[in-house]
């Protein structure tokens, strides 16, 4: 993963860190907006099948060339945005609240309950990440729904880690003193008072983890276990195109592209963060 | 104040650069000290009491720090022209610093005795066990007890005075003839405290040691110091020998810091107090930065920083010293 | 005046237990507060004073029940608050607050001051929703801050005005009593005039008992009636403030007058002075806690430690020198 996260951290030294976090914020964006309304950008209907235009190289007509099937590449790609970036932001928005919750419970209430949740959490972190997602995965059947439920029933350790770590020195300061003699509820307290506070790091550490989900989610609808054909996701479109790599290499190259390319935004916006606010990894 | 001082600042200037603006902490700092002198230097946070002694050491943090002006001459040596290799010969042998906490000071992973013996070791090239042995030495003068076993002790094993008196072990190590002390009683106790500032008048006495000691309390000014300078807002606004700062202070800030010590106000009656809050630097009042919050303050306090006005040795940079003079002798019948 | 507030043999201990105190089978329990009994009556305020490691902080806050107290008893209006349920701790928290001494630590950095202020009042449901605002206002402007502040963050305050924003806090719910826990301690000396004199005028207005936790002893002076001196969890002398200044009887109480810098001292420091330092509370002497530093020890001081005695006018004296008197006499 730090392969990929890589270009974006040699990037964000050279330009510093605003320039980093700028130019990541304006690629994410531009993803953004692509995936808000596909239908202003793509000239052509992505599952639509034209067997009339398969196997045309990037041309005038079709910048990115289009497939087996003659759909328009350009077009299955703006259309798959909504898919990847949808893996990538639901992919990480289950884990962070599911982390939160842990981490809060876990640090502001200490023993047992405490030693439990972390127990709990050493059995899960024990297992290789990808290999408990494909494990899930396979148990559930193949389908985004399985991708989505497999990562937020192994994502959640990283932010239970850091929200408990920033609980445990936050309970202990003077301001949530104050909160606890002026009797205030334990919920609010914690999430009131406590969580604003312990939030930051898990949040940085949320656009890295965007990247390695988007990765993931790609790699494992290119293995046929995520989103299925003939959905234009990146991953499935990479897989289509396999065969074709001697004769027809843009079908999978381009969206390979666009893979690294959000990647990329997120990295950058993820290091420009992280310098910004002073959070290491 | 003898004819060549063994420290003289003048002019001393110092600017922090933050968001792109520059915020002038030091300006325009003079004083001077002899041997076994105690100056007092005296303020509230962001007078720039501690950024002018690091100044004096050039030991100014990080890029954003930089002296833009003045000299400060160790016995008669101008140390700005300096490079670091220069400076580092300075810091040591000729002037030692020692801080307020001394927890952060000390390497917690090296012995007390090691890191006396390694400043030893580096400026006077002795060997490793005539900086020991010297080590032992400093610790019996700073009043550690069991010397001996507390060479090998680390930081953590002693106590918060302990630990001050091996910080002032270490700065002596290599016989400074000046001592830069920040705050250095602050955190600690007030009866450790007493041992402290009475370790340091013995080590005055014993070796001619000349001390800058920085603190905001008047009452340890009171105790141990020989001459007062008061800083405000970067500014020295009021410099003196000490009984003559402490009874008959030419400046209202001064002034204000006397009367707002609990101890001046009969029990049960308010304070007197200053009114407002320090300036912050990024804005300044105009002319005398003190004049938001003086109750002598005119027209003319608004319009230009006040001149350095001295009085048989007593400086005060206050246009209105003389009406406060008056003012006091009035309502003090003696 | 009745009696407000009673502690009876109030004791704090902490348990530490490190690895290599399980593998040593010892146990180091921190005596922060080791039997205190006081008793403070409504409008009245007491001074506590000593140095590090004396419990003064932990005393403060186990009277509040912020840390439960290991045994003895906390007796607020009558009511046993050691064993008092979640409603009636609930009550108990409305008329007992405490003002803290890191300004803006004990803010909470992303709320606004008319946040936090408003919160309480909607927490507690003083009043209706719609005049939150107004007592925000009321309420602010009680402790000296301007109305425009109210939308201001801790970092964008001083530290004499985040104070005061904790002072308010602590007054919203109307308390009887206040525990100012070195309220003044980290403000500067020009500001801390101020916040005392704005305590002192606030403590006479509102009739409240305040309990003023503070290492210097001038402060103490000027804003109390009566002081408690602590050392080592224990009080060791307890009297009416002008009393104890003029004579104090107990040899720490002296040592400690007379280290205190000031002004008036212009011939330096007094010769003598207190050897040592406050040892840790892990390690609490047998006898009177306070014999291995005392230049006054004498026999019974290694083995005994000295039940307070009590004086005539409510003073008490934890020493041997003096002659102990029956309770009640």
């Amino acid at each position: 993963m730090s392969a990929l996260t890589l270009p974006a951290r040699l990037l964000s030294r050279r330009f510093g860190a605003p320039r980093a976090l700028q130019v990541g914020a304006a690629i994410v964006f531009l993803w953004l907006s692509l995936a808000a309304v596909p239908a202003v950008f793509a000239p052509y209907d992505p599952i639509v099948q034209d067997l009339g235009a398969t196997l045309i190289a990037p041309s005038l007509a079709h910048p990115l060339g289009t497939d087996n099937f003659g759909r328009d590449v350009l077009s299955r790609i703006i259309w798959g945005t909504r898919l990847d970036l949808a893996m990538g932001v639901f992919g990480v928005l289950a884990p962070f609240v599911i982390g939160c919750v842990v981490g809060l419970v876990s640090g502001y209430f200490g023993r047992v309950v405490d030693a439990l949740l972390m127990r709990l959490l050493d059995v899960t972190i024990s297992f290789p990440y990808f290999v408990l997602v494909i494990a899930i995965i396979s148990v559930l059947g193949p389908g985004l729904q399985s991708f989505f439920i497999s990562v937020a029933l192994v994502g959640w350790v990283s932010y239970a880690r850091l929200i408990r770590a920033q609980t445990l020195v936050l309970k202990e300061s003077e301001f949530i003193l104050a909160a606890r003699s002026l009797g205030y509820s334990k919920a609010r307290i914690m999430f009131r008072h406590i969580l604003p506070n312990a939030v930051l790091p898990a949040a940085v550490f949320s656009m890295s983890d965007i990247v390695i989900v988007i990765l993931l989610g790609s790699a494992l609808s290119y293995l046929g276990l995520g989103a299925q054909p003939p959905a234009a996701e990146w991953g499935v479109m990479i897989a289509e195109g396999q065969v074709f790599m001697a004769t027809a290499w843009w079908i999978s190259f381009f969206p390979g592209l666009a893979i690294v390319l959000l990647a990329l935004g997120f990295s950058l916006v993820a290091d420009g963060l992280a310098e910004r606010f002073g959070v290491r990894e | 104040m003898t004819a060549v001082p063994l420290l003289a600042v003048k002019d001393l200037s110092v600017v922090f650069r933050r968001r792109g603006a520059d915020l002038e902490a030091v300006r325009g700092v003079s004083f001077a000290l002899d041997a076994s002198e105690i100056l007092g230097l005296v303020g509230e946070s962001g007078s720039g009491k501690t950024v002018t002694c690091r100044a004096l050491l050039k030991l100014l943090p990080g890029q954003n720090a930089r002296i833009t002006g003045g000299t400060v001459r160790l016995e008669d040596q101008d140390l700005m022209p300096l490079r670091e290799a220069e400076m580092r010969r300075i810091r040591g042998p000729k002037m030692a610093m020692i801080f307020q906490n001394p927890s952060s000071h000390l390497d917690p992973v090296m012995t007390i005795g090691r890191q006396i013996a390694e400043a030893i070791v580096f400026h006077e090239r002795a060997s490793e066990k005539q900086a020991r042995s010297r080590a032992l030495e400093l610790l019996r003068q700073v009043g550690i007890p069991d010397a001996e076993r507390q060479l090998d002790a680390y930081p953590h094993q002693l106590s918060g005075g302990m630990r001050q008196r091996a910080m002032i072990a270490i700065a002596l190590s290599c016989r400074p003839r000046l001592l830069i002390a920040d705050e250095p009683t602050t955190a600690l106790d007030v009866t450790v405290q007493a041992q402290i500032l009475r370790l340091l008048l013995r080590l005055r006495d014993e070796t001619g040691l000349a001390i800058v000691l920085i603190t905001h309390d008047l009452g340890v000014v009171a105790q141990t110091c020989d001459r007062v300078a008061v800083m405000y807002a970067g500014r020295i606004v009021e410099q003196g020998s000490k009984p003559t700062v402490l009874t008959c202070p030419l400046h209202p800030y001064t002034e204000g810091l006397i009367q707002s010590q609990p101890e001046a106000a009969p029990a049960s009656e308010r304070l007197s107090s200053i009114e407002g809050q320090p300036p912050s630097l990024a804005d300044l009042p105009s002319g005398c930065a003190f004049h938001p919050r003086c109750r002598y303050a005119q027209a003319a306090c608004r319009r230009h920083p006040p001149p350095l006005a001295e009085v048989d040795g007593h400086q005060t940079a206050c246009l209105r010293w003389e009406t406060l003079a008056a003012t006091r002798r009035i309502a003090e019948p003696s | 005046m009745p009696t407000l507030l009673q502690t009876r043999g109030l004791t704090v201990h902490f348990r530490q237990r490190s690895l290599m105190d399980l593998v040593t089978g010892t146990r180091r329990d921190v005596r922060a507060v080791n039997g205190i009994g006081l008793e403070l009556a409504a409008g009245e305020t007491l001074g506590l004073v000593g140095e590090s490691g004396c419990g003064k902080s932990t005393l403060g806050r186990a009277i509040l029940r912020l840390v439960e107290p290991t045994a003895g008893k906390v007796i607020f209006d009558g009511v046993d608050v050691t064993a008092m349920d979640a409603r009636a701790l609930l009550d108990f928290r409305r008329r007992a607050q405490m003002i803290f001494q890191d300004p803006f630590a004990s803010l909470n950095p992303r709320l606004t001051v008319g946040e936090t202020l408003a919160e309480v009042f909607r927490v507690h449901g003083i009043c209706p929703n719609s005049e939150i605002e107004q007592r925000v206002v009321g309420l602010m402007a009680k402790v000296g801050l301007s109305q425009d502040l109210m939308l201001r963050r801790p970092a964008a305050l001083s530290g004499g005005q985040c104070q005061r924003a904790g002072i308010a806090r602590a007054l919203a719910l109307s308390p009887d009593l206040v525990i100012a826990d070195e309220a003044v301690s980290a403000l500067d000396v020009s500001i801390q005039a101020q916040v005392l004199n704005l305590l002192s005028d606030l403590q006479r207005e509102l009739g409240l008992a305040m309990i003023f936790i503070s290492h210097d002893l001038g402060v103490v002076r000027h804003l109390c009636r009566r002081i408690a001196v602590m050392y080592l969890g224990r009080i060791v002398e307890i009297g009416p403030t002008e009393a104890i200044f003029a004579a104090p009887k107990h040899p720490y109480t002296q040592a400690l007058i007379a280290a205190i810098p000031r002004l008036d001292q212009a011939d330096g420091l007094p010769q003598e002075g207190l050897p040592g330092e406050p040892p840790s509370p892990t390690r609490i002497p047998a006898g009177c806690p306070f014999h291995p530093r005392c230049t006054r020890v004498f026999g019974p001081c290694e083995q005994d430690p000295a039940p307070a005695m009590r004086d005539a006018e409510g003073a008490r004296v934890a020493c041997h020198l003096y002659p102990a008197q029956l309770e009640g006499a």
